[in-house]
């Protein structure tokens, strides 16, 4: 039981909101040394876990490129990109990302699209200035809301999309796992396909959710305006006369 | 064949080049530091290579990890001046280059969809041009390299310097939150190998009562959300829940289909996904990079969504698989 307290440090750490290297840090070494790992041992499988987990990290590699990209302005021409579709809204937009990156991950091409390499550069301004065009500039508060849910739409699509094809780590990871432990047989074309209908539910649930969006948005916008008057609206305004995305990357 | 770890070394040369720029930045107050922990995690990713195929001691490296650890952590690291555009500049190159900036942009994508459908089947002297099982991550890797080259070109940009500048100033922004999902890598390590799963797992098979189906098929469920929730990811969770619940129980006692439990479950795993910051690379970077001020943001924008999927996965699970 006494390992388990590695688990309420990590708890504790995040609802306290202290800095969470620290947290997982602490947690690591609490629990090695609980369960029974010489410190040597536990310094060496942080040295261990590093050097097999490089891949997560590996997505800097696209940082220069987006980052040169932006400084010739690639943020400011996704905005004015979709500033000519007139029906796409930020939701149906981020409802139709939602949908291509599902797709895409079931046919295993999970990379193809990802935070660094289309979300930042890309899909979050498009989603913001299909906003703009509509009600105006943002408020940072409904930026940051448009953001997340660019974010959130990449997650969802990703998760949901990837367990339909057939050889990804988490379907070999239970054939394997099963196989080997019940002496059974488990295709995995059988786990994949009934991946499917919650494939189906995610993709009715968070695009539901998503097309939702435009709604509260256009609340939240044009609410505060004629609430609590210029403040916010005006504030909002001045960031965003020498053309929105100055803080998007000076910030 | 190119290898997964010649990449890996491009990724360190690279987070050392700008390290080098950070410790010259005289707009950063914290510069040593902050080069100090790039610097390491650019000598961490290229010594690594050694450590996966156990020539080298791991324990170097785990020291180095437990420095980045507090030089982050306890705020040793900073941000300098970013050097960029200025906003009319950017909307002037908008004008003059048009969509045409799109096409780098959309180089990496297209250039990883060749390499996962097309280069990954092509062959050399009977050896795979891509190592097998890494060409994802080599398509990303080789997608950069080329849209960097073709961005350079398109823009008439000579110094190599300036999207480094570019790239550094993002990293900058991320700060510690770019080593956190390898540390919780670690961590998952670290629990599973102290016993942590096995305990959970005894906590879950003492509550759960009897005869019930229904309420066998909530506890796999939940369980393997919440912890997932814990650990990060479905992965870790899948081995403990299914051997606490999923097997001897919903399997073997309920006669339940194997295959739908089981996928099903791995997906409960992935809506615990959604809602935790251990899950740091798909939710606590995600903010960093799209600089917001609340870092759980896209969780908050995940949660609702994590909590219908859990209840439509219990629902398909008890339907289908009974």
């Amino acid at each position: 039981m006494i390992v388990l307290l590695g688990v309420l440090v990590v708890i504790i750490g995040f609802a306290t909101r202290r800095n969470p290297l620290l947290v997982v840090g602490v947690a690591g070494i609490a629990t090695g040394l609980l369960g029974g790992l010489s410190p040597q041992k536990v310094i060496a499988a942080f040295g261990d876990g590093f050097a097999s987990s490089r891949a997560v990290t590996i997505f800097a590699i696209t940082l220069p490129v987006i980052g040169l990209l932006e400084r010739y302005g690639l943020q400011e021409q996704a905005r004015r990109l979709i500033t000519r579709f007139a029906g796409l809204t930020t939701g149906r937009f981020l409802a139709l990302y939602l949908l291509l990156r599902q797709v895409t991950a079931a046919l295993g091409l999970q990379s193809v699209f990802g935070h660094a390499q289309t979300v930042r550069p890309l899909a979050a301004p498009m989603a913001e200035g299909a906003t703009e065009r509509k009600n105006g500039p943002l408020t940072d508060k409904a930026r940051e809301k448009v953001r997340s849910f660019a974010a959130s739409a990449d997650n969802v699509g990703l998760f949901f999309g990837e367990d339909v094809f057939l050889a990804v780590g988490s379907i070999l990871l239970i054939t394997g796992f099963v196989n080997t432990t019940y002496h059974t047989h488990l295709e995995p074309l059988q786990l994949a396909l009934w991946a499917i209908p919650t494939a189906i539910c995610a993709l009715v649930i968070h695009g539901g959710r998503l097309l939702r969006l435009d709604r509260q948005l256009e609340r939240e916008l044009s609410a505060p305006a004629a609430k609590d008057g210029g403040a916010t609206s005006t504030k909002g305004a001045a960031k965003k006369a020498p053309k929105n995305s100055a803080r998007g990357t000076t910030k | 064949m190119i290898k997964a770890e010649w990449f890996y070394w491009l990724v360190g040369a690279i987070f050392l080049v700008m390290a080098a720029q950070m410790a010259t930045d005289r707009t950063n107050p914290k510069r040593f530091g902050t080069a100090a922990f790039w610097g390491l995690l650019g000598l961490g990713f290229v010594y690594s290579t050694w450590v996966v195929d156990k020539s080298a001691p791991a324990e170097p490296l785990g020291v180095a990890v437990l420095v980045m650890v507090c030089l982050a952590g306890f705020g040793f690291t900073g941000r300098g001046k970013v050097r960029t555009s200025t906003a009319e500049e950017r909307a002037a190159s908008a004008d003059r280059l048009g969509s045409k900036i799109f096409i780098p942009a959309l180089t990496i994508p297209v250039v990883a969809l060749i390499c996962a459908v097309g280069v990954k089947k092509l062959r050399i002297g009977g050896q795979p041009v891509l190592q097998t099982g890494s060409e994802t991550i080599l398509g990303l890797g080789i997608g950069a390299v080329v849209a960097l080259a073709v961005a350079m070109m398109m823009m008439r940009e000579k110094k190599i310097s300036t999207p480094m500048h570019a790239g550094r100033s993002m990293l900058e922004a991320m700060g510690w939150a770019m080593l956190l999902p390898q540390l919780l890598a670690t961590l998952g390590t670290i629990f599973s190998v102290s016993g942590v799963g096995e305990q959970v797992g005894k906590i879950t098979k003492s509550v759960l009562p009897d005869g019930s189906v229904l309420i066998a098929v909530i506890v796999y469920c939940a369980g393997m959300f919440l912890f997932t929730v814990v650990m990060g990811n479905g992965f870790a969770a899948f081995p403990v829940m299914t051997a606490a619940v999923g097997w001897p129980v919903l399997v073997e006692q309920a006669h339940g289909e194997p295959a739908i439990i089981l996928a099903i479950g791995m997906l409960c795993g992935f809506c615990g996904t959604l809602a935790t910051p251990m899950a740091a690379n798909f939710n606590v970077v995600p903010a960093a990079l799209l600089e917001l001020k609340d870092q759980y943001g896209p969780i908050k924008a995940q949660l609702p969504t994590a909590g219908a999927l859990l209840v439509c996965n219990i629902v398909i699970m008890y339907v289908c698989a009974f």
